[in-house]
């Protein structure tokens, strides 16, 4: 499927001569939820800028849909909707106003029936006549979401979406972004709970330090680079790890009440039904096991440890 | 290719709606105060000392200072509509959307320049209706008076532009008018003939550029000039060309906005 965005050796330096991005290649497939992680300071908002048109880069070449981002920058912008991490919106107009004019700007003609359809997905036809300084910061995050629609984008950029927004609102952003997805809309999100990433990218991509380390289909980087843990609870607590059980490598705790086997996924090393059998050689009885795959936050930090 | 597809009309127009929608959320800041504070210009030096002051190349004083003191409205405000109106945004970080849209440089200039010079140049009529109230008005050249009104708000609607991009504080948004604007009006010849300053300050005030802007408002009121209308109506195309010039080259580089 060809890319809805591609990105070809982008570098940014700031005037203060910091090089916030060095020689970026990434390729956004049509329709996908793609997830950009990484630690803060690592270049995640520069490259969302330099895609939006808001940041100049200093190098490499983007298009969106085919159109070069200078070149043609009325038709590839007109594709992309962003939602910033800061809330930043003109604070004494009405929300139904502030929504109009985003729509205006990308150049759409009104259209209250669907301003009106986006407002009420949501939650917030009830206060269209409210003033953007009077709502809530949850509110607010579902206005400038609302901006970001209002012209009906076809790729939405979402900076930090859920940063600082409780529980429900973080859900039914999960459900529009699901929706949005069904409709064709291609998002591409950064975000710092890596829990969002793996409940929802299809790929996911690492960037550290300007440089993108790693993209990958989100269940394949999982079984890639994902561990398995086993956690054994045992009748009788051990003094040391018996002699036959040495190649699993196992972690005995302090109390010696407790053993632990980690593996890779793609390891060749042995599965847990043989460690079972070799306990039962080896005369270690278990009265409970606990088994727990690592989640993409620890592949996350793990890559981010590995990196010079 | 017609102007329609050439150009983001709906952005110029949305940008321009909310720039007139914020004038009238402010009516009290944006035109009552103005206009407050120049009839008591009028009060002030139009009728308590100006009726000591003899007529001036033949016009009472009250009605000599009327180009000048809208001058002073129309220089200042177009200054603080325009450069309020894109620094707020840049301040307050929303400018993101303008920047990401698909708008071009011309159409973003238009839209913001053309809203804030739409408000000067009502208070500027505003003004003038209500000097009518204080003194006799002769208008001799209706169509060059509101040429020299609509260009000289687009110009420093322009320059306010340029100010408001620049300033990376409240403080510096003020910087330029206080500092700048404000003393070169007065010295420009807003409540004084520059024929009547000695020698040499009379060659000095011919390097102020409000000079010629407001000689030559005041020519289209009652045909009298310090300088030539020709050269008036030059220097403020040339002062016209050279903010076109700085705003061309803003967007050409990004300055200040995508650095």
């Amino acid at each position: 499927m060809p890319s809805i965005l591609s990105i070809s050796g982008v570098s940014k330096t700031y005037a203060t001569g910091f090089t916030a991005l060095k020689e970026v290649n990434l390729d956004i497939q049509r329709g996908e939820i793609f997830a950009l992680l990484g630690p803060n300071g690592a270049g995640k908002t520069t490259l969302i800028s330099i895609v939006c048109g808001i940041v100049n880069r200093s190098s490499g070449t983007v298009t969106v849909d085919g159109h070069d981002i200078n070149k043609d920058y009325r038709a590839a912008r007109s594709l992309i909707g962003l939602v910033p991490q800061e809330l930043t919106i003109d604070a004494f107009e009405s929300v139904w106003a502030t929504v109009n004019y985003s729509r205006g700007l990308f150049g759409r003609p009104a259209n209250p029936a669907f301003v009106e359809k986006v407002l009420r997905d949501l939650s917030l036809w009830d206060k269209k006549d409210s003033k953007a300084i009077t709502l809530s910061g949850g509110m607010k995050r579902r206005l400038m979401i609302a901006k970001a629609l209002s012209h009906e984008p076809r790729i939405l950029f979402l900076d930090e979406p859920t940063a600082g927004v409780d529980v429900e609102l973080r859900q039914d952003m999960w459900a529009m972004v699901r929706r949005l997805r069904e409709d064709g809309v291609t998002i591409i999100l950064t975000t710092h709970y890596i829990e969002e990433a793996e409940a929802m990218a299809d790929r996911v991509g690492v960037i550290n330090r300007g440089e993108i380390i790693l993209v990958e289909d989100k269940a394949e980087l999982m079984l890639k680079l994902g561990r398995k843990e086993v956690r054994l609870e045992l009748r009788a607590p051990l003094g040391s790890v018996p002699d036959g059980l040495s190649r699993y490598a196992l972690e005995l705790s302090p109390d010696g009440s407790q053993l632990t086997y980690t593996y890779d996924n793609q390891s060749d090393r042995p599965g847990v039904a043989s460690l079972i059998r070799d306990l039962e050689a080896a005369g270690v009885q278990f009265r409970d096991l606990d088994t727990k795959n690592s989640s993409l936050e620890e592949i996350f930090v793990n890559l981010l440890r590995q990196e010079p | 290719m017609n102007l329609r597809a050439a150009m983001n009309l709906r952005a110029v127009w949305a940008i321009y709606r909310v720039e007139m929608a914020r004038a009238f959320r402010t009516v009290l800041q944006s035109i009552i105060s103005p206009v407050i504070s120049t009839s008591l210009y009028f009060v002030v030096f139009g009728s308590a000392i100006g009726s000591r002051i003899t007529e001036i190349d033949g016009i009472s004083y009250g009605a000599f200072i009327v180009p000048g003191l809208i001058m002073l409205s129309l220089l200042t405000q177009s200054i603080s509509n325009a450069s309020f109106a894109i620094y707020f945004p840049k301040f307050v970080g929303s400018i993101y959307e303008l920047l990401s849209a698909p708008v071009s440089y011309l159409e973003i200039v238009i839209a913001y320049v053309g809203g804030a010079a739409t408000k000067s140049i009502i208070l500027g009529l505003i003004i003038l209706a209500t000097a009518s109230l204080f003194v006799p008005l002769h208008i001799e050249h209706p169509f060059w008076m509101l040429a020299f009104l609509i260009l000289t708000a687009v110009t420093f609607s322009l320059f306010g532009f340029i100010i408001g991009i620049w300033a990376k504080s409240f403080e510096q948004l003020q910087l330029v008018p206080l500092l700048i604007v404000t003393p070169l009006t007065f010295l420009g010849g807003s409540f004084y003939s520059i024929h009547m300053l000695p020698g040499i300050w009379k060659t000095i005030t011919l390097f102020n550029p409000v000079v010629y802007l407001i000689s030559g408002f005041r020519w289209s009121f009652y045909g009298k000039a310090d300088v030539s209308v020709g050269i008036s109506l030059g220097m403020t195309l040339v002062f016209l060309a050279v903010c076109i010039a700085i705003v061309a080259w803003i967007f050409r580089t990004g300055y200040r906005l995508r650095n």
